[in-house]
C-alpha cells in the first residue's frame, strides 16, 4: 500500500487491518512512536495524518492509504516545539514526549493557553503535571514568530 | 542547562526496551493465577507446544526466589498461589501471534482469602516509636481530639510500561539483561540468586526509561528473572513486555492505610500528647513493606513538636498483588492523615489553622519523635509563612467561607535518602574517570526523567572546573559502574551527588592545575572512587527507633484552592501554590519538575486514583478506567522554592523527588472540608463527597 511517510512516498506492505503503530515501529523501523496503552487512552502514539492528530494504535493501517503521515522523526529534530521541550524541561522521562510534541505541532504556531490545555488533553504525561509543558509550547511559539 | 537526555527524547531516536531488537529473539508471555489464594492441581497445555519454550519453577537454576528484603516470593509459583496474578508459566516463541494464542488451562483448590489488613495474622514489620510520657501528655491537655483516616491505593502509571530483553551468553552460563528499570543492582542480585552465577556472569544494563516513581524498582527483578530464565533455557533473546492491562493487574501499587490519631491539645493551641496507629495493607509477599512502613511511622507525627509521642506501625499480609514503592513510599499515608487531623483539631477548638501549625512546627533545636535533633535547616516554619502570605490565606478564606468554594493548606516535610542505618548499610561507591576534556561518570543511578545524568553532570562540571558539556555520564550498566545504590528514596543528588562532589574534588587536586589532556598524557588514566561515608553526628538505634531518622529533610507547604460542582459532585482544583525548602535547588528547570510533577500526580490520589479491587483483582485495569489527571484536570501552579543548605549535601542539597507528593491530598482534603465536606478518605470522589455532604 502507498502512503506519504514524513514528507516521501512509500510502499508498505502489511496487513490492512494491522495497527498503524506496528506497522510504522515494525515495518517502518520508526520507534519514535511509542505504545502507552493500546486503547488510544494516553495519546503516547499521536502521529498526524494530513496534519491532524490521531492515536496511531486506534488506527487500521488501509485507513492511510493515500494520506500523509507524519511521525516525531519527520519533525527531523528540527522544530522548534523539539528545542523547547528539550530546554524548558517539557520532556521528563521522554515517553510521552513525541506524542505530545506532534498533538503540539497540530495546534499551530501561537495557541492561547486554553487552546493548549484542551488540544493536549487526550496526551497523558505522568512526569511534569503539564506546567513545563505549556511553558515549552508557549515558548516554541514564540520562536516562531521571531523567526517570520 | 540543557537536560543531557533533552534532544534524542524530543527527536524520538532515544531507545526504550519495546524500541531494541536482537538477532534471533523470542517473545514471551507470562502465565498467571486467576485465584488469590489456593494450591495448583493441574496445568495442561491446550495447544501445540512444538516451537515453545515453556519454563516453569524446575527451571530455576538457583534459588526460586526474588532476593530482596525477605525471601517470602517465588520467581516462579511452585504449588502455592497466594494472588491473582502470580506468575506461574513463562511461554516463549518467535511469532507472537501464536505465543499470543497459546491457551493454557490452570486447576486449582481453592482457599479463603483475606483482603482486610486489620483481619491479617501475618504481620511483615512492625515499629513502635516512644517519645516522653504519653499519659503525662494527655493529662496536660485541655482537649483530646481523636479521628481516623483512609487513603487508597495508587497505580504508578508510567507510561511506558515494564519490559526486559533477556539475552543468554553462549556457553549459557551467563546472562545479559536490558530494560526498563530504577535499580540496575537490585536486578543484578535477584539474577545472581535466581540463576546461581557468579556476580561477574550477570550484567544488568538499563534502557531509557519511561517512567517510574517507584514502579521500577522492585518489580523489574521478577521480569528480567522470567525473561532471563526463557532465555536460558532457549539458548536465544528473549524479549518480556508487559502491556498496560497487565502491569495494572500483575505489579506493585501503593501501600493502601488506615491511620488513626489520638491528640492531646492546650487550649492555646499547643500539642501536648501525640497517639499514632499506622495499619498499611502489604499484600501477598513484604516486598518493600517494611521499609515503607518505617519511612511512613517517621513521617506519621508531621513536621511538628511534641514532648510527648506513641507511634504504633504495621504492614499486614493480605491476598491481593504485593504493594510496594511509590513516590513518598509510606510517607503521603501517613502525612494525608496527620494534616487532615490537624484542621480537625483546629475546627473542634475554635484555632485558626495556620496558627495552629505555626505555634506547633518544628524548629531549629526541637526533636521529633525519635528524638532527631533538628538543625538550621529546619524551615517548617518559613515555609508555611511564605505559602500563607502568597496566597493571602486568612483573606481568601473567608472570601470563600460559604460558596462552593473552599481553601486548604498542608505543611509537610520529607527524609532525604535512605533511613537510619541504610546508607551506612549500602555504603554506596562512585567513581569518576578522567577523560581528555573533562570526565566520566561511572554511578549505577538511573535516568527515569527526573534528570539525574543532567543534575550530576552539573555537580561535577561545577567542582572540577570543566565545562558540562566534557562531563558525560556512563550508562548504568553493571559491567561498567559501581554499585551507587538503588535510584530511590529522594537519595541520588544528596547522597551520590555528594559522593561524586568528593570525587571531582580529589581529581581537581590530582590534577594540580594541569588539564585533563596534559595530566592524561603525563600520568596515564585516573579514575577516583568515593564511598559513602556517614556524617560523624548522625546516630541511629534500629533496635529502639531512636535517634537521626535522616541525614536531613526538605520542607513544604501546599495551599490549594478546589471548587465542588453542585450537579455533578466533582471537586475541581483551581489554583495550586506550593513552597518547598530543598537546601540547594541545583537544576531550577529540574528542580521544578520534579515538584510540578509530584503535586500533580499527588492530585490524581487525592481525587481521581481509584484503584478497584474486587476478588484481589484490580478491575479497573486499563486507563479508560484508571484516570490519571489530563492537562484538565490540572490546576495552575505557582512553585515557589527556598534553599537552606544542608551542609553534607553538594553544594547543600537535599531530597527533592518524593516530597512534593506529601502534600496535595491533605490540603485539598482541608479545602473540602472548608468548603463543608467532613471527608476523612481519599480518592475524595463524587460519591464520597455526596455521602458525607453536611448540607
Amino acid at each position: 500500500m502507498q502512503f506519504t511517510l514524513n514528507g516521501k512516498r512509500v510502499r508498505v506492505d502489511a496487513h490492512p487491518m494491522a495497527r498503524l503503530l506496528d506497522v510504522l515501529r515494525e515495518s517502518c523501523g520508526l520507534t519514535g512512536t511509542k505504545e502507552g496503552c493500546g486503547e488510544g487512552e494516553c495519546g503516547a502514539c499521536t502521529v498526524l495524518i494530513d496534519r491532524a492528530p490521531v492515536n496511531a494504535c486506534l488506527v487500521p493501517f488501509a485507513q492511510v492509504a493515500k494520506a500523509h503521515v507524519t511521525t516525531i522523526e519527520g519533525l527531523r529534530g528540527r522544530h522548534p516545539l523539539q528545542r523547547a521541550f528539550a530546554e524548558l524541561g517539557g520532556a521528563q522521562c521522554g515517553i510521552c514526549t513525541p506524542g505530545m510534541i506532534l498533538a503540539a505541532v497540530a495546534l499551530g504556531p501561537r495557541p492561547s493557553t486554553s487552546a493548549i490545555k484542551t488540544g493536549l488533553a487526550g496526551n497523558i504525561c505522568r512526569c511534569t503535571g503539564y506546567s513545563a509543558i505549556y511553558r515549552s509550547v508557549q515558548r516554541a511559539g514564540a520562536h516562531a514568530r521571531v523567526r517570520r | 542547562m540543557l537536560r543531557k537526555d533533552g534532544l534524542e527524547k524530543v527527536a524520538g531516536t532515544a531507545k526504550y526496551i519495546d524500541d531494541l531488537t536482537f538477532p534471533n529473539l523470542l517473545h514471551a508471555r507470562t502465565i498467571r493465577s486467576t485465584i488469590p489464594v489456593g494450591e495448583i492441581t493441574g496445568i495442561a497445555f491446550n495447544f501445540d507446544t512444538e516451537g515453545f519454550t515453556v519454563v516453569d519453577h524446575r527451571d530455576v537454576p538457583g534459588r526460586n526466589i526474588v532476593a530482596l528484603i525477605d525471601d517470602d516470593q517465588p520467581c516462579l509459583v511452585e504449588r502455592t498461589v497466594r494472588h491473582v496474578a502470580e506468575p506461574i508459566l513463562i511461554l516463549a516463541h518467535s511469532d507472537r501471534r501464536r505465543l499470543a494464542a497459546a491457551d493454557v488451562r490452570i486447576d486449582y483448590r481453592p482457599a479463603v482469602p483475606n483482603y482486610d489488613p486489620a483481619a491479617s495474622s501475618v504481620s511483615f514489620k512492625s515499629v513502635a516509636i516512644d517519645k516522653g510520657d504519653l499519659d503525662a501528655g494527655f493529662s496536660a491537655a485541655d482537649a483530646i481530639v481523636e479521628g481516623e483516616y483512609r487513603v487508597g491505593s495508587q497505580e504508578q502509571l508510567y507510561i511506558e510500561p515494564n519490559g526486559m530483553v533477556a539475552v543468554p551468553a553462549d556457553d549459557g552460563r551467563g546472562i545479559t539483561v536490558y530494560g526498563s528499570m530504577q535499580c540496575p543492582y537490585y536486578v543484578h542480585r535477584a539474577l545472581t540468586v535466581l540463576l546461581g552465577f557468579p556476580s561477574e556472569r550477570v550484567r544488568i544494563v538499563q534502557t531509557e526509561t519511561g517512567g517510574a516513581f517507584g514502579g521500577k524498582e522492585e518489580y523489574p527483578s521478577i521480569i528480567a528473572g522470567h525473561a532471563a530464565l526463557a532465555a536460558l533455557k532457549a539458548r536465544r533473546p528473549v524479549k518480556l513486555v508487559y502491556d498496560r492491562v497487565e502491569d495494572m493487574i500483575a505489579t506493585t501499587k501503593r501501600h493502601p492505610g488506615l491511620i488513626r490519631h489520638r491528640t492531646g491539645i492546650r487550649r492555646d493551641g499547643r500539642l501536648t500528647a501525640m497517639d499514632v496507629d499506622v495499619l498499611l495493607d502489604g499484600g501477598a509477599y513484604a516486598t518493600l513493606s517494611a521499609v515503607v512502613l518505617s519511612r511512613g511511622v517517621l513521617h506519621a507525627s508531621g513536621p511538628y513538636r511534641c514532648d510527648n509521642i506513641r507511634i504504633r506501625g504495621r504492614v499486614m499480609m493480605t491476598n491481593t498483588p504485593p504493594n510496594g514503592a511509590f513516590r513518598g513510599f509510606g510517607a503521603p499515608q501517613t502525612q494525608f492523615a496527620i494534616e487532615v487531623h490537624m484542621d480537625r483539631i483546629a475546627a473542634a477548638l475554635n484555632l485558626d489553622p495556620v496558627r495552629l501549625r505555626d505555634r506547633n512546627a518544628l524548629r531549629p533545636g526541637d526533636t521529633t519523635a525519635t528524638g532527631q535533633r533538628m538543625g538550621a535547616d529546619c524551615s517548617a516554619r518559613e515555609v508555611l509563612r511564605e505559602a500563607v502570605k502568597r496566597t493571602g490565606f486568612a483573606k481568601r478564606r473567608k472570601a470563600l467561607a460559604g460558596t462552593n468554594k473552599g481553601i486548604g493548606l498542608s505543611l509537610f516535610f520529607h527524609g532525604s535518602g535512605f533511613t537510619g542505618a541504610g546508607e551506612t548499610k549500602l555504603a554506596s561507591k562512585a567513581s569518576l574517570a578522567l577523560t581528555k576534556r573533562g570526565a566520566r561518570i561511572l554511578v549505577a543511578n538511573t535516568e527515569m526523567g527526573q534528570g539525574t545524568r543532567t543534575m550530576l553532570a552539573q555537580i561535577v562540571a561545577d567542582t572540577l572546573g570543566v565545562a558540562y558539556d566534557d562531563v558525560e555520564v556512563n550508562a548504568a550498566d553493571t559491567g561498567e559502574v559501581p554499585n551507587s545504590g538503588p535510584t530511590v528514596a529522594s537519595r541520588t543528588c544528596m547522597i551520590v551527588g555528594r559522593l561524586l562532589e568528593r570525587c571531582a574534588l580529589e581529581m581537581r587536586d590530582r590534577l594540580a592545575g594541569l588539564s585533563p589532556r596534559a595530566y592524561l598524557r603525563r600520568h596515564g588514566p585516573l579514575v577516583v572512587t568515593k564511598q559513602y561515608e556517614k556524617p560523624p553526628e548522625m546516630d541511629w538505634d534500629e533496635s529502639t527507633y531512636r535517634g537521626d531518622a535522616y541525614g536531613s529533610f526538605g520542607w513544604a507547604c501546599d495551599v490549594i484552592e478546589v471548587e465542588v460542582d453542585r450537579d455533578t459532585w466533582a471537586v475541581r482544583p483551581i489554583k495550586l501554590t506550593t513552597v518547598h525548602e530543598v537546601g540547594k535547588a541545583i537544576h531550577p528547570t529540574l528542580v521544578a519538575g520534579q515538584i510540578e510533577g509530584g503535586t500533580a500526580q499527588g492530585l490524581g490520589w487525592a481525587l481521581l486514583e481509584d484503584v478497584i479491587m474486587r476478588d484481589g483483582r484490580m478491575v479497573n485495569h486499563t486507563m479508560t478506567t484508571y484516570i490519571v489527571p489530563t492537562t484538565l484536570d490540572t490546576p495552575d501552579m505557582d512553585i515557589v522554592v527556598m534553599e537552606r543548605p544542608y551542609k553534607h549535601g553538594p553544594f547543600g542539597a537535599k531530597g527533592v523527588g518524593e516530597m512534593p507528593i506529601d502534600g496535595p491530598a491533605p490540603a485539598v482534603v482541608n479545602a473540602l472540608r472548608h468548603a463543608g465536606f467532613d471527608l476523612r478518605e481519599i480518592p475524595a470522589t463524587p460519591e464520597k463527597l455526596m455521602s458525607c455532604s453536611s448540607r
